[in-house]
């Protein structure tokens, strides 16, 4: 609290930016923020368990089964962290850009709901062009939407958290109108047209198992390349660059002649589109190959557009982590089947801790301090900020 | 379309749009005090959430209505002094770590529903209260003077709040520290207690914006805010940060949920259809943040943690 603060001597926040020598207390910081903040959870979690009266040694032991256990489990987290892998890598481009893309959930609809219509619409060609067709729709129809807050935001200087909100309340109404009107499945085989749910989706259009016997499809390679693609995209050509000027600094990109909305618009665009093609991996890659929902958004998505943010923050906002990230959080998701199974606390359970997990990390950001690397944290530094004025909270001391 | 325009239909519509309206309102009434004071609470649905499971899970268990309510309205001020906590104290980004609080309440409640509550059992919902004289005018009384007492509560509040904020030292201090938090602390302002006592107001409210829904409502069921928290930040954006304003979006969102629900019920408007219809309020709302954007500002230090001598 602000009554604490008022120690004169400055903290030891430079050292590691001059890279003058390495300072242990950000090295530790850094390194053990991430499992730490899961660790907490965790830890909160296995209170939690307790209290409900199951044993949290055999719930975990139950949830790593479920997640890591065998063949056939890993095949299903790493289908689980398709969706989340995607969207994460799309919040790393909107969150390094400094624009809070709270969107994802709408962004994955809509882009479903267009490689859907494009798949329903061109049922004769084959695999080798409709495939990559529906992943392109996903991700025009996702980029679509998310290129509206992004011009919003650029242009009009309209906040981007509000209005991707309420583009996903708009998106579950377009999405709902859609599966029960024109996308509708009509055919006789439908339980009464009482579902809303579309068709039975081209066989060309499914995305190919890579192994038999389990669901391990395609899109597993697709995030992957994308999370490259992403990381080289923000790390090693021009447009990256931008991207994260901006995010540091608006003022200073803007003096540097960057075209600051134009990069903002086309950073929330660029998330939109992974979100989009998260979507038509749901789409392609369930097993039920169509498009079906209960009405609510996260009927549709599992909360991937809310996961994903979750996967992006604990890989650190950088795309190569975020694949590790996406991975272990997939496997919570998983294993939190597993875990309901067996100690019959229900698997909401793990969203709880997914929750607690964002809290720890964006609270913990606030004892890295790494004013130049960690965007996160960005916005709260003023620009006049330099070594010299900082004061220490007493409470980082203590804790640190 | 003829026979929505009847004063049966017509009265039982907007009255039940004013209800709608009261958890739209109480929770952006409540954001309105936190964003004044500098602080985005974007977990506003979340602390809905958990205010309409403590008051489900104790009208359960004791019957007891103003107990419900009033635990609701505890839970609601608990999570906001680890919002503020989080959010002063802590100084993390704010947009992001309201998503983390909502994720939290989301998986916490939809638990302890499915493991506490074994039979989901609706509660008993109080009666209508009727304005003695008023409520016998011909329209308006039938619409305006026979509501809960949580909704003449809601709407009682816009001028209280309005009051507080602009007649009393404590709401011209809520004021300062979100335009100049470097400015009032310099004149013996505590930002971080400012901050603290808003954002817990705040979020007794959205616990109690969430015990109204569930009166509303009348049994509990997962994720029942359905983003009317997410929303509620967002009409504080559309009220241009007043609380006449606020008041004014939320009846836009009761009255069109109200509308739409009558106009399916009469087979007025397709049943397909109307799930594009309710999203006309978003859609209304998203343009109402262009326009906001380019009139009003928002207050200045808004989202940003203050350090002093930073």
């Amino acid at each position: 609290m602000t009554r604490r603060e008022g120690s004169p001597e400055p903290g030891p926040v430079g050292g590691g930016r001059l890279g003058s020598r390495l300072d242990w207390r950000q090295f530790r910081l850094t390194w053990l923020a991430f499992p730490g903040s899961a660790l907490a959870a965790l830890l909160v979690g296995a209170v939690m368990l307790l209290a409900l009266g199951a044993s949290p040694v055999t719930g975990y032991r139950a949830l790593l089964d479920g997640a890591f256990g065998d063949s056939y489990a890993l095949s299903s987290t790493a289908v689980k962290a398709v969706p989340l892998l995607l969207v994460g890598v799309g919040i790393c481009i909107a969150f390094r850009a400094n624009v809070f893309n709270i969107g994802g959930e709408g962004q994955i609809a809509m882009g479903a709901l267009l490689a859907t219509a494009t798949a329903l619409a061109l049922p004769g060609l084959p695999a080798i062009l409709l495939i990559p067709l529906t992943i392109l729709a996903g991700a025009v129809g996702g980029g679509l939407w998310g290129a509206i807050p992004g011009a919003f935001k650029g242009y009009l200087g309209v906040n981007e958290i509000l209005s991707t909100i309420m583009l996903n309340l708009v998106a579950v109404q377009v999405m709902n109108y859609l599966l029960a009107g024109p996308l509708h499945d009509t055919t006789a085989q439908s339980v009464g047209g009482l579902i809303p749910q579309t068709r039975l989706l081209p066989e060309s259009s499914w995305l190919p198992i890579l192994k038999d016997g389990t669901q391990l499809h395609l899109g597993v390679l697709v995030a992957l390349l994308a999370a490259l693609a992403v990381y080289v995209l923000l790390w090693r050509t021009s447009f990256g660059f931008r991207i994260r000027a901006v995010g540091l600094s608006r003022d200073a990109a803007t003096y540097a002649g960057m075209p600051v909305a134009r990069t903002t618009t086309l950073a929330l665009t660029l998330s939109g589109s992974l979100c989009g093609m998260a979507g038509s991996m749901l789409v392609f890659g369930s097993i039920s190959h169509r498009m079906v929902t209960d009405g609510s958004l996260t009927g549709f998505t599992g909360s991937a557009g809310f996961n994903g943010i979750v996967v992006a923050l604990f890989g650190g906002l950088n795309p190569l982590w975020t694949i590790l990230s996406s991975f272990v959080f997939a496997g919570l998701l998983v294993g939190g089947d597993a875990m309901q199974v067996v100690t019959g606390v229900p698997s909401d359970l793990i969203v709880a801790l997914n929750g607690l997990v964002v809290v720890f990390v964006v609270s913990v950001e606030f004892l890295r301090r790494r004013p130049r690397v960690a965007p996160v944290a960005i916005p709260i530094e003023p620009p006049e900020w330099s070594a010299e004025h900082v004061e220490q909270p007493a409470a980082t001391r203590g804790s640190a | 379309m003829s026979e929505f325009f009847t004063t049966a239909i017509l009265t039982a519509t907007i009255a039940s749009g004013i209800q709608l309206a009261a958890p739209f309102l109480l929770a952006s009434l409540g954001e309105t005090l936190g964003q004044r004071s500098g602080v985005l609470n974007l977990g506003v649905d979340g602390i809905m959430l958990l205010g309409a499971f403590t008051s489900y899970y104790v009208a359960l268990k004791t019957g007891d209505l103003r107990l419900a309510v009033l635990s609701g309205i505890a839970v609601g001020a608990a999570c906001g002094l680890a919002t503020a906590f989080i959010s002063v104290t802590l100084r993390a980004e704010q947009g992001i770590s309201g998503i983390g609080v909502y994720l939290f309440a989301l998986g916490l409640t939809s638990l302890l529903f499915l493991k506490l509550v074994g039979t989901p059992l609706p509660i008993d919902q109080p009666g209508k209260i009727e304005v003695p004289y008023l409520h016998g005018l011909p329209l308006v009384g039938k619409t305006l003077f026979r509501q809960d007492a949580l909704v003449y509560l809601a709407f009682a509040l816009v001028p209280v709040v309005a009051f507080v904020l602009n007649r009393t030292t404590f709401g011209l201090n809520v004021k300062a520290v979100g335009e100049n938090p470097a400015a009032a602390d310099s004149l013996g302002v505590s930002v971080a207690r400012t901050r603290y006592a808003t954002v817990t107001i705040g979020s007794a409210l959205a616990g109690l914006a969430g015990a109204t829904l569930l009166i509303d409502v009348g049994i509990f069921q997962q994720n029942i805010t359905n983003a009317v928290g997410f929303i509620a930040v967002a009409l504080v954006y559309f009220g241009a940060w007043r609380p006449v304003g606020v008041m004014l979006g939320s009846l836009l969102y009761g009255l069109t949920q109200a509308l739409v629900l009558s106009w399916k019920g009469l087979g007025i408007i397709p049943v397909s259809l109307s799930d594009l219809a309710a999203a006309a309020p978003a859609v209304i709302t998203v343009l109402a943040l262009l326009t906001v954007a380019r009139r009003f500002r928002q207050p200045a230090a808004l989202a940003t943690p203050y350090t002093r001598g930073g």
